[in-house]
């Protein structure tokens, strides 16, 4: 085997290999999976010292009813929706034109401004919280989806990724869209963001997910249950309830993380690729 | 329809200079290339003419107007670049229309979707369409309209490159080295067309290229440049035949002039590698020159003499009509290259010791700084010589 292909593994290598990558399959997936288990088994299954995916008596009618009529789910989803889609887009708004700034253009001071942008980038967010909600309480805004958007307009990481993959289109594109009569705004939008389409992608996914998942931030800045985003509302939907009510929320929860695998194994080609475009092209 | 003035441009970054004060006027519609080496300043001068650049000093003049500051959309002129510079998410044909829609159509014509609702846009629309089809069907891409670069070939490419400069009927085309990407074969077709296009719009042309057959076939003169400076400016003849400078001569011609060191010795004679050279008098007696052969100013001789070379081949190129034949000439450096019909040469054989001539009105002299050493009434020298040397007869 090793001979007819020179790039293949020997048998024990191959078998070491894949066990090593199943393990850590496992260990990512089985919380996931037991999540699942969950929230289709009624409340005495729950606690039983045996384990079954598949549940005895399936509960999953009762529990995902729950999940969406006892705490206002839907509400929490479309806080999500709301607030993703908004950080993604404004992002992108304000990153794309920077980075072709940092990337194509010469002006003074630019190294420097590239070098705050990777100090930012190592920056946790939660040290800024402090002066975040202080800013957010003066200009008026906190409990509204503008707390919830406006600390993550500015993000470096998309900046830098951005800055990345521009710095990979030729020069000559850049001056044939010059003299083609382009101004510089129209070169971001009608050639570098189309041309970088899978970085931009990917930086998309990366946001939504994290922000669709951040916990930290909203717990601050919003009071109102008409506003948090999911987790925050799990939360909600936990306190509201006995605690020991677990098949609900780990109902509740299935649905919460359901949109993001979809989008996520739906956009998959793309994320690979805008992670790995900059350094093979 | 407009010419250009560069007057006195020059370019440096930080403290190297890329251009050193270029004036260089350039007829209306006239074909000129900037021929030199990479990093000679050529490419930088082409994109300072589009704007793309500013020079540091200098000014520049297309048609009456003068340029300078001027934004690289409003100078009219179009340019074909190296790399192609295609938008690859974009069809040929939007490719190709991009430089229209943002001339014709005003901005909120452009936009996405409701643009096309405002009054107007459809005809113009039609019409960008409409110019488009008909350059790609001049070029013979019409078939490709609807693909996208990644789609096709170098030579296509190459030619979307061009509709997209030409669709916009500028004045004045600037060409970066549009062919190096493309293979031999190709090359030597679209040099053609090029020409032949020049030819149907009778715009100026202003093309950079490292490679001289590219310059010398396509040209109507040629700017030879190096580390920054214009050192010629002539028709592609002239530059072969009659260069101004020592650096000219060694740039141009393929195999290379070969440039003997020699001394005057006496009035009209200079001496070098083992063998003595009629030139023309006046020269001062006891400076340094160089004498340039080009390879086919060369003849068989019979026996060593004056303005004779002798030494031993060192490698014998077949180029089927005519071979080249490197000679090892004790004193001369670099082995000297010459160029000689086949059926005159069959006997020659690497190893051989060689004797080759050459007439004294087909040596090129230059002086120690470079320039070149013209006689001043050259065909009197030129017979005197020979009359003092009575060898020379044998010699040819």
């Amino acid at each position: 085997m090793s001979t007819s292909e020179p790039r293949g593994l020997t048998v024990p290598a191959a078998i070491t290999r894949h066990t090593v990558l199943l393990i850590t399959g496992a260990l990512i997936l089985i919380p996931f999976v037991w999540m699942v288990s969950l929230s289709i088994k009624p409340p005495g299954e729950i606690f039983r010292a045996s384990f079954s995916f598949w549940p005895q008596q399936f509960y999953g009618i009762e529990n995902y009813t729950r999940a969406l009529t006892e705490a206002p789910l839907p509400q929490y989803m479309l806080n999500g929706i709301i607030v993703c889609g908004s950080i993604v887009i404004l992002q992108v708004i304000v990153c794309a034109p920077a980075a072709y700034a940092l990337a194509k253009l010469d002006f003074p001071g630019k190294n420097l401004l590239f070098a705050m942008v990777l100090i930012a980038l190592i920056l946790p967010h939660e040290v800024l919280s402090l002066p975040l909600f202080i800013l957010g309480y003066q200009i008026g805004i906190l409990n509204t989806y503008g707390a919830l958007i406006f600390p993550y307009i500015v993000s470096p990481f998309g900046i830098f990724l951005f800055r990345q993959f521009f710095k990979t289109i030729p020069d000559d594109v850049v001056h044939a869209a010059r003299l083609d009569g382009l101004s510089e705004l129209g070169i971001v939008w009608k050639i570098m963001v189309p041309m970088a389409l899978p970085a931009i992608i990917a930086f998309g996914i990366f946001s939504v997910v994290g922000h669709w998942n951040s916990l930290f931030w909203p717990l601050i800045a919003v009071r109102d249950q008409n506003l948090m985003p999911p987790p925050l509302g799990i939360m909600a939907f936990k306190n509201e309830e006995a605690g020991n009510d677990y098949g609900p929320l780990m109902a509740a929860s299935t649905i919460v993380v359901a949109p993001l695998i979809i989008a996520f194994l739906s956009a998959q080609k793309w994320f690979v690729e805008g992670l790995t475009g900059g350094a093979v092209k | 329809m407009a010419g250009i003035l560069i007057d006195k441009v020059a370019k440096s970054f930080g403290a190297t200079s890329v251009l050193r004060e270029v004036s260089l006027a350039i007829a209306d519609g006239e074909f000129l290339t900037l021929l030199g080496p990479s990093g000679c300043g050529k490419s930088t001068l082409l994109r300072i003419l589009a704007g793309l650049d500013v020079q540091t000093s200098g000014s520049l003049s297309i048609g009456d107007r003068v340029v300078d500051g001027v934004r690289p959309k409003s100078r009219d002129v179009a340019m074909v670049f190296q790399s192609y510079a295609l938008y690859p998410h974009m069809t040929v044909a939007a490719n190709m229309a991009l430089p229209l829609r943002m001339r014709r159509l005003s901005s909120l014509q452009r936009l996405p979707m409701a643009g096309k609702f405002l009054p107007g846009t459809k005809a113009v629309t039609e019409r960008i369409d409409e110019d488009v089809r008909r350059t790609a069907e001049a070029l013979g891409i019409g078939h490709l309209l609807d693909r996208k670069p990644g789609q096709l070939s170098g030579g296509q490419r190459q030619r979307v490159a061009v509709g997209r400069a030409m669709v916009r009927q500028p004045a004045v085309f600037l060409m970066d080295e549009p062919l190096s990407n493309l293979d031999a074969k190709l090359r030597v077709q679209m040099r053609a067309e090029i020409k032949e296009l020049h030819k149907r719009l009778g715009v100026t042309f202003v093309y950079v290229t490292h490679d001289q057959s590219e310059a010398m076939t396509m040209s109507d003169r040629v700017a030879v440049m190096l580390d920054g400076e214009l050192l010629q400016v002539a028709p592609p003849q002239e530059i072969y035949a009659d260069p101004t400078d020592r650096r000219v001569a060694e740039f141009i011609g393929s195999p290379k002039i070969s440039i003997l060191d020699g001394i005057v010795e006496e009035t009209g004679i200079a001496m070098t590698a083992g063998t003595v050279f009629s030139i023309p008098k006046g020269i001062e007696l006891g400076s340094q020159i160089g004498i340039g052969i080009r390879p086919e100013a060369f003849v068989l001789a019979e026996k060593h003499g004056p303005n004779t070379l002798t030494g031993s081949i060192k490698l014998v190129e077949h180029m089927g009509s005519d071979l080249f034949v490197h000679l090892d000439v004790l004193g001369s450096g670099a082995p000297i290259i010459a160029r000689l019909l086949a059926e005159r040469a069959q006997h020659i054989g690497e190893g051989q010791t060689l004797h080759l001539g050459v007439r004294p009105d087909r040596l090129l002299l230059f002086a120690a700084d470079g320039m070149r050493i013209r006689p001043s009434s050259p065909t009197p020298d030129i017979t005197a010589n020979a009359n003092v040397l009575p060898l020379k007869e044998r010699v040819l």
